[in-house]
């Protein structure tokens, strides 16, 4: 059963066992409109929690993503290079953008849950 | 979907024109060259190429095509083109004449400098102007654009600071509604941007820019007037503040065309400010080019100035060109440019100057702030101006306040402007208002012009706030063309025309 | 005055509708001490055109003009005829007063032109993808070495000794201030350098110009491939364009970038500016390149059109992470160059580039009889370097004296080479007659 959490910089993190991957989430890709291009790092970059891993641009503006804990970029979406709309279209699921294998699994405990998240952007607003 | 009812999809002078790639003619050639007699080549076993792609055309259909394409530009000699900070006034044609002056036009930067006095006259002469406008000692003329006199600027900072010892300054305080090029440039050499925040009144927080001095602080970078269109009142403190803490004060000229004439930027305690010859100065704006970035320093970041500079002592006019040469800058950094600098523009530049004096530009900075305040005057009730200042300098600031629960936003303005004969305003910028409108007039727009505007831009408040939202989407609907969609174009870019692939290769 | 339309009326009613009891009201936030108390005395009083043209066509008068005596200077800007339609067509005021193409719309004329500019650059380069101009060639250089440095994360870039030197000075100048390095070979007259060597596992690129500044013409393929061998790549740079229409173009060679100095094609020597910068690249280095793109899209009718796109990479975007703070391009200039290349298409190009190597053909024959010269060039496009008895600045001051354009002194673009004295760049295009080469000969020979 896998556990998905959140950042208040609108990143979820689904995580496996050992492996957890990341993406944005349906708030974010609301908020940055149609996705032109998104930038992401080289498999085997090793990333702190908070690290910017890569980008996620719209027409008019670019926004950094960030590690939500440390990891070791595993996997990367390529699909995103040819399809970056896969972000706007399914966020949560083919919009994926890294998969991370974890230093410390429980270091998502940490992180929002659902709950939390919604309460979260309900405040933003 | 406009419906078109012609044959050719054109409308009377509205004409659809394809790329001259598609109107290739080969063999076709728009010049008449003789056939060189060429029986050697030297080109050192490198092979002449094949081809290279191009189309052919006659004279006449590069003649119709270029001119077809001009037909789907708005510019200043045909509508208001009220774009905050970029300064969209008249072009005068005497610039173009005495630019193409063989004597101007046609001399090589390398010709010995006996033969091109008068050019290296021309240019001390408007180097002179500059620094008399602005009280500076000193101006380095090679910047090419606005952003390059930016650098220019910085570099000589950054220069001037590591022969004092003083190399460990490598923050720059910027505010957070500068223009985008303040922070790349300060980026580009490597310092940290530090943003500063604005007061609720839209000038820079004087409080929190103390707070932010320190001894590893190289340059504040402001622009003044600021991106909202307001004059920085606290200026004086402001550079005093940042040359106590050892800093220096760089400043975005970008909006001087609010002030030349009638206030000096020298007097308010400024190192270095670059000037847009493009903006204050008249010359063309091109379709996006070409700028001149001229920048004026103070005593203390003269030294420091890049290469080429021009000379003038007692046996005529020089360039020095060399760093360590007689008339060179003492400590110049280096050099920015090859050559010497956008001549074209300082020719224009200087029969404008010439053209106002000093009663003309002090009459262009009263008209161009007078334009301004009287537009945001007319225009107050209806729209919400961003920061409760009474007055604006050239440009009036609006945010997006009014159009709340409309449905419409900025842009849908925007493009409805653009039915009515108008060039949109600046939107979304400075960043730091909501759904911002800026609107700079110039001096050039007679009230008639104005009077028009404010009457477009009320009906249009109006029109948004009768719940016409959908109208608005579908809005240029007589534009040569629609809204086009820029996601697609950034998704999969088509940046360059490319032949279609034969028919036997698609059949496979 | 004559370009200010606002009447006394105008400005009374104006400042009564916003209230202010006068102008200077509106001027309340500027310091008092800073406040001129009326227009500057040091500064002439407003003039008439007629004033204007004569104060001016005074200065041009104490100038000699290109066209009105013989005349080789190269060097990095070069006298070709322009049209006479070019130069009317970028001053049709829709071109000459309009803004950058924020809004495309209504801005369909100068978006169409770039993206035929940006095809006609990535055609003539033979690469894959072009932007829509840099202020210049030098600055365009520095700008790809940067480039480079980004694509390869290294920051070491070899610099041929055959690199414009001042070409070299802007490299030098943004590697002193952004912390890179350049490994630069010596000046090379001769045309003989070995850059291969050079190549290690830091360096980003190998910076090359073809023709080179003296002139020498060579196949980089070699080169090319020792680079990539590297991990490098090979940025070359083309000072004089129209020899584009008859050497091998760099992106057949394996060049990784390409930069251009556009000047030659439809623009006019204007001492020096503005001129215009040609920037190329491989399509899979494309997030990376510098300055403004013009891309194909559609409306909403599903028209044709185009629009300023990937401007993600730029300044008012990424602010301080741009690719470059670079925000205007050279616009008109632009323009005009894609016009110009328009007239001459395939058939008038490729012409225009053997009828300016056949005029050098000639000058090199003929120099080589002059006694004293010597031609040190093999190879050459239009462009050749030539060692004189004698210091070669005094030899042009004394040709100028006999109103003969003589060439550029190489000491001129190189200081401290007591060695290259007696050097002298000189072109020639399509513009130069017989007569002009035999008066440069015959002024030489009495010189001498």
């Amino acid at each position: 059963m896998s556990t998905i959490r959140f950042t208040e910089d609108h990143e979820w993190i689904r995580v496996d066992g050992n492996t957890a991957t990341i993406g944005i989430t349906d708030f974010a890709q609301k908020t940055l409109g149609d996705i032109v291009f998104v930038e992401l790092p080289e498999v085997g970059r090793k990333l702190a929690a908070g690290d910017a891993f890569g980008t996620v641009e719209s027409v008019k503006a670019a926004s950094e993503v960030f590690a939500p804990v440390a990891g070791e970029v595993v996997e990367v979406n390529e699909e995103l290079t040819g399809e970056p709309e896969l972000v706007n279209e399914d966020p949560t699921g083919e919009g994926w953008f890294i998969k991370l294998k974890l230093a410390d699994a429980s270091a998502v405990n940490a992180l929002m849950d659902q709950a939390a998240y919604d309460k979260h952007i309900k405040d933003q607003n | 979907m406009t419906q078109v009812d012609t044959f050719t999809g054109n409308r009377g002078l509205d004409i659809e024109e394809k790329l001259i790639f598609e109107q290739d003619s080969p063999g076709h050639c728009g010049v008449d060259l003789p056939e060189p007699a060429i029986d050697t080549l030297r080109l050192g076993g490198v092979k002449p190429r094949a081809r290279v792609g191009l189309p052919g055309l006659a004279e006449p259909t590069v003649m119709r095509h270029y001119t077809r394409l001009s037909r789907m530009n708005m510019a200043i000699d045909t509508a208001l083109y009220p774009l905050g900070s970029c300064t969209m006034k008249h072009n005068p044609r005497l610039n173009e004449r005495m630019a193409r002056l063989p004597g101007f036009a046609d001399i090589h930067p390398l010709q010995p400098v006996a033969t091109v006095q008068g050019a290296l006259e021309l240019i001390d002469t408007l180097a002179h102007w500059l620094k008399t406008l602005t009280n500076m000692p000193a101006v380095a003329l090679s910047p090419a654009a606005g952003a390059h006199g930016e650098l220019c600027g910085m570099m000589a900072i950054h220069a001037a600071q590591e022969a004092r010892g003083e190399g460990h300054r490598r923050r720059v305080l910027v505010p957070e509604s500068a223009h985008g090029t303040n922070p790349a440039t300060a980026a580009a050499i490597g310092y940290t941007v530090d943003a500063i925040p604005a007061t609720a009144d839209g000038h820079v927080d004087l409080a929190a820019l103390k707070a932010k001095l320190g001894p590893d602080v190289a340059a504040i970078m402001l622009t003044n007037p600021n991106t909202c269109g307001l004059f920085e009142r606290d200026i004086v403190e402001i550079a005093r503040v940042v040359h106590e803490a050892g800093a220096f004060f760089y400043c975005d000229g970008a909006n001087f065309n609010a002030i030349v004439g009638r206030v000096r930027p020298g007097d308010l305690g400024v190192d270095a400010m670059h000037i847009n010859l493009h903006k204050t100065f008249s010359t063309p704006h091109g379709g996006g080019g070409p700028g001149s970035g001229p920048v004026v320093l103070s005593a203390a970041l003269a030294p420091y100035a890049p290469i080429s500079a021009v000379v003038h002592d007692a046996d005529g006019f020089r360039v020095a060109e060399h760093v360590g040469r007689p008339g060179a800058p003492q400590h110049s950094f280096g050099r920015l440019k090859a050559f010497h600098g956008q001549m074209g523009m300082f020719v224009r530049a200087l029969a404008y100057m010439m053209s106002h004096g000093a009663d003309g530009l002090w009459q262009v900075a009263s008209d161009a702030v007078l334009n301004a305040n009287y537009v945001q005057a007319r225009l107050k009730d209806v729209l919400t101006p961003a920061f409760d200042n009474g007055y604006c300098m050239h440009e009036a600031l609006f945010d997006d306040r009014a159009l709340k629960d409309t449905g419409v936003t900025t842009l849908d303005i925007a493009k409805a402007m653009i039915d009515e004969g108008f060039h949109p305003m600046t939107m979304y910028f400075p960043l730091v208002v909501h759904g911002a409108m800026l609107i700079e007039p110039t001096e050039t727009e007679s009230k008639a012009t104005l009077d028009q505007f404010i009457g477009m831009m009320r009906s249009l408040v109006e029109k948004a706030k009768s719940g016409q939202a959908e109208w608005f989407k579908g809005a240029p609907y007589h534009a040569p063309r629609r809204r086009l969609d820029e996601t697609g174009a950034a998704r999969r870019p088509v940046l360059r025309w490319t032949p279609a692939a034969p028919l036997a290769q698609a059949a496979e | 005055m004559r370009y200010l339309p606002l009447t006394g009326d105008d400005r009374r009613e104006m400042i009564a509708a916003i209230g202010a009891g006068s102008v200077d009201d509106l001027f309340r936030d500027v310091p008092q001490s800073a406040r001129l108390p009326g227009p500057l005395t040091e500064l002439p009083p407003h003039q008439g055109e007629l004033e204007v043209e004569r104060a001016l066509g005074a200065m041009a008068a104490k100038n000699v003009p290109a066209g009105s005596v013989p005349f080789f200077c190269g060097a990095g800007a070069y006298r070709h005829h322009v049209p006479a339609t070019v130069d009317y067509l970028i001053q049709r005021g829709e071109f000459l007063t309009s803004y950058t193409p924020y809004q495309p719309e209504v801005t369909q004329g100068t978006l169409q032109y770039l993206f035929e500019f940006q095809t006609q650059v990535a055609l003539l380069t033979g690469m894959e993808v072009a932007n829509a101009s840099m202020y210049d060639g030098s600055t365009a250089c520095a700008e790809a070495i940067m480039m480079a440095n980004r694509v390869t994360r290294r920051s070491r870039a070899v610099i041929s000794g055959g690199l414009h030197p001042q070409y070299r000075d802007v490299c030098r100048t943004h590697a002193d201030f952004t912390g890179f390095t350049l490994d630069e070979a010596v000046p090379n007259p001769d045309g003989v350098e070995d850059l291969a060597g050079r190549i290690d596992d830091q360096t980003s690129c190998v910076v090359v110009q073809n023709p080179s500044v003296f002139g020498h013409v060579h196949d980089l393929s070699a080169l090319a491939e020792a680079c990539h061998a590297k991990g490098a790549l090979l940025v070359v740079v083309v000072t004089e364009v129209v020899s584009l229409g008859l050497v091998t173009p760099p992106g057949e060679m394996g060049a990784d970038i390409v930069v251009c100095e556009g000047q030659s094609i439809g623009n006019a020597l204007n001492f020096g500016g503005p001129y215009v910068g040609l920037f190329a690249t491989r399509e899979k280095f494309l997030r990376q390149m510098p300055g403004r793109l013009c891309g194909q899209t559609v409306d909403a009718d599903g028209k044709r059109g185009y629009v300023l796109t990937l401007s993600t990479r730029e300044q008012h975007i990424k602010r301080e992470k741009a690719t470059s703070n670079i925000c205007t391009n050279s616009g008109l200039c632009a323009l005009a160059f894609t016009i110009h290349l328009s007239l001459l298409g395939e058939a008038g190009f490729t012409k225009l580039a053997r009828i300016n190597h056949a005029k050098a053909v000639t000058l090199a024959a003929k120099l080589a009889k002059v006694p004293g010269v010597a031609v040190l060039n093999d190879s050459f496009f239009n462009e050749i370097t030539i060692r004189l008895p004698k210091p070669a600045d005094q030899v042009i001051d004394a040709l100028a004296k006999r109103r003969i354009l003589g060439g550029v002194p190489v000491s001129r673009i190189y200081a401290n080479r007591p060695a290259f004295a007696d050097l002298l760049l000189v072109a020639a295009t399509e513009t130069n007659t017989e007569a002009d080469i035999d008066a440069l000969c015959a002024g030489l020979s009495e010189v001498l």
